[in-house]
């Protein structure tokens, strides 16, 4: 459904991503795990052109969507929850999943449905819906990541690009979220790339992964067996070198 | 060049305009001598409040348009002013020159430097997408030189007069002088003011047009074209400094070069209001202009520049996020 071809993305002279190719299958749900600055977040923001490529493919349903703008790329079925939630801090809660709907407004779909799907995120999120009027700024850490990842559905996604969603939360708010993420798969087919520094919990509820370093994708396997592979125990599930190794 | 010097005789012929009509007012009441200085007292206060509304009205409008430009871009626009002078030099060539009725000019002037400012968007705004803020602002600035350079190839240097939209016959209220133009100004103000509101809080395009000013990276994610909202940005300010210029036209006379220092007064008004689009600028506005003709009726008409200035520095030493903006509590 994605295929990302040899992508080379720079930030000014730095070279953040190296000949990285990946690929997602339509109701996937796939893992991009690594180490703090190993390019995970320049994987997704190359995909929605906020950083753009300078080499290589995108091809997403058979065709390019390399030299896109970025609101093309949401237009096609693209959708990102940044990194840090980015929610819009002033506005309430709804005018938030509004702007979410902002290019569906533009194609002039009746407010109809759109107030339909807003009702369906707070049936994803009922915390949000006792909330809806209330200033997003104001929401906890936990609710502003629910509200980021509303008003990314709200566009109707083919594909989420999920980055980070467990920063900083409580590990019950990181379960509750996951919960809806796999939710959103089994229910509406919606295919997931999720960016995670938390690679246990992404493993989880992945069905493959890619394991990102400087720039480089360096592994690739189902998620189970990367769960099992003792290079990323040890580097990112966190389990002791010499209980791996030494036993 | 003389900065503005026009643009302070326009006020001061204003003045003088207010002062002679309302000694015709008090004479009319033959009071006795300690009555009348008091009643004289107290009729100039209202009356240096109502002309200091006016052209605090003036100074929102513009304001606004500052503070609509600077939360879409981050950049202050310093051509606001021309296009406040366009405004006004426009509705002067197609109501005296052209002799099109007045309703006419006025919508032909606003379409016209409204098209200005999206034409200057387009020309010296866009292309330099990865500039910063620093030489965008510096690029309007050079810009605002450039349309008065325009206007003064095209008008010549002359101040010039419109006629008042609905005649001179002066108004009482509360024992002060109104012109029926003040009524004009505070009419369209109130309206633009409401517009403004409804569009930025109840439409969707006006809630992009707000997203993109908290944070340019999700308005883009969520499909808002930025550079979209930025030229819708250049074209409302634009439309409204227009409107502002035109409406104050009657009472301050309009040249070439008024822009450079109204321009500079609704920037005023706009650091007072912290850069909000909303009240905040206007309240700054109408505080600016009440103080000034206050200061100019009271203090000497003189220091009436010098007022703005002096508020303007104190509110970037002091409080530069504005005096109305509350200190800003995040949750991460």
């Amino acid at each position: 459904m994605l295929r990302i071809k040899n992508i080379n993305t720079y930030y000014g002279q730095v070279h953040a991503l190296k000949n990285v190719s990946l690929h997602l299958h339509a109701g996937e749900i796939v893992t991009l795990i690594g180490a703090n600055g190993a390019g995970k977040t320049t994987v997704l923001n190359s995909l929605s052109a906020i950083t753009p490529p300078k080499s290589g493919e995108i091809l997403f349903e058979g065709s390019t969507i390399k030299n896109l703008s970025a609101d093309r790329i949401v237009d096609l079925g693209i959708s990102q929850v940044p990194e840090g939630r980015q929610i819009f801090k002033p506005l309430s809660v709804e005018d938030n999943l509004e702007l979410g709907a902002y290019l569906r407004f533009r194609k002039r779909e009746g407010r109809a449905s759109i107030r339909k799907d807003i009702e369906h995120v707070f049936h994803l999120f009922p915390r949000l819906s006792e909330r809806r009027r209330q200033i997003a700024g104001t929401l906890s850490g936990g609710e502003q990541q629910m509200l980021a990842i509303g008003r990314a559905l709200m566009a109707k996604p083919k594909i989420l690009l999920l980055d980070e969603p467990s920063m900083g939360l409580a590990p019950l708010v990181v379960k509750d979220i996951f919960k809806v993420v796999s939710k959103l798969r089994s229910e509406q087919g919606t295919t997931i790339l999720l960016v995670e520094q938390n690679a246990k919990a992404a493993l989880a509820i992945a069905d493959r992964g890619y394991v990102l370093e400087t720039g480089k994708v360096i592994l690739e396997e189902k998620a189970s067996e990367l769960l099992e592979n003792k290079e990323v125990q040890r580097a990112y599930l966190g389990k002791d070198k010499k209980e791996i190794w030494e036993r | 060049m003389d900065i503005g010097s026009l643009a302070a005789n326009g006020f001061s012929w204003y003045m003088m305009q207010h002062q002679s009509a309302q000694g015709d007012s008090t004479s009319a009441l033959t009071l006795s001598s300690v009555k009348a200085v008091s009643m004289n007292f107290s009729h100039q206060i209202v009356q240096y409040l109502l002309s200091g509304f006016s052209t605090g009205a003036i100074y929102s409008l513009i304001g606004l348009g500052f503070a609509i430009i600077y939360n879409s871009t981050g950049i202050i626009n310093f051509a606001q002013g021309e296009f406040v002078m366009l405004g006004g030099m426009l509705t002067y060539f197609f109501l005296t020159v052209a002799g099109i009725p007045l309703f006419a000019s006025i919508i032909l002037s606003v379409i016209i430097a409204t098209a200005t400012g999206v034409i200057f968007e387009r020309l010296a705004i866009r292309p330099l997408r990865n500039a910063t803020p620093l030489s965008l602002v510096i690029i309007t600035i050079g810009g605002s030189i450039f349309i008065r350079g325009i206007a003064m190839l095209v008008w010549g240097k002359d101040t010039h007069a419109i006629p008042m939209f609905s005649g001179t016959e002066p108004l009482f209220l509360a024992g002060a002088t109104i012109l029926p133009q003040h009524l004009w100004i505070f009419g369209i103000t109130i309206l633009i003011i409401v517009i403004n509101k409804l569009y930025f809080y109840y439409s969707i395009s006006g809630k992009a047009m707000r997203a993109c000013s908290y944070n340019r990276n999700a308005a883009s994610l969520v499909g808002i074209d930025v550079r979209r909202m930025v030229l819708f940005s250049f074209a409302i300010s634009s439309a409204m400094g227009s409107v502002a210029g035109m409406i104050a036209a009657p009472l301050t006379m309009t040249s070439y070069d008024v822009g450079v220092m109204l321009g500079l007064k609704g920037f005023c008004a706009a650091i007072i209001g912290g850069m909000s689009s909303g009240i905040g600028t206007v309240l700054g506005g109408l505080i600016l202009g009440v103080l000034e003709s206050l200061g100019a009726g009271l203090l000497s008409s003189g220091y009436k520049d010098a007022i703005a200035f002096i508020i303007l520095l104190l509110i970037l030493f002091i409080r530069p996020r504005g005096i109305f903006r509350k200190a800003e509590t995040e949750r991460v």
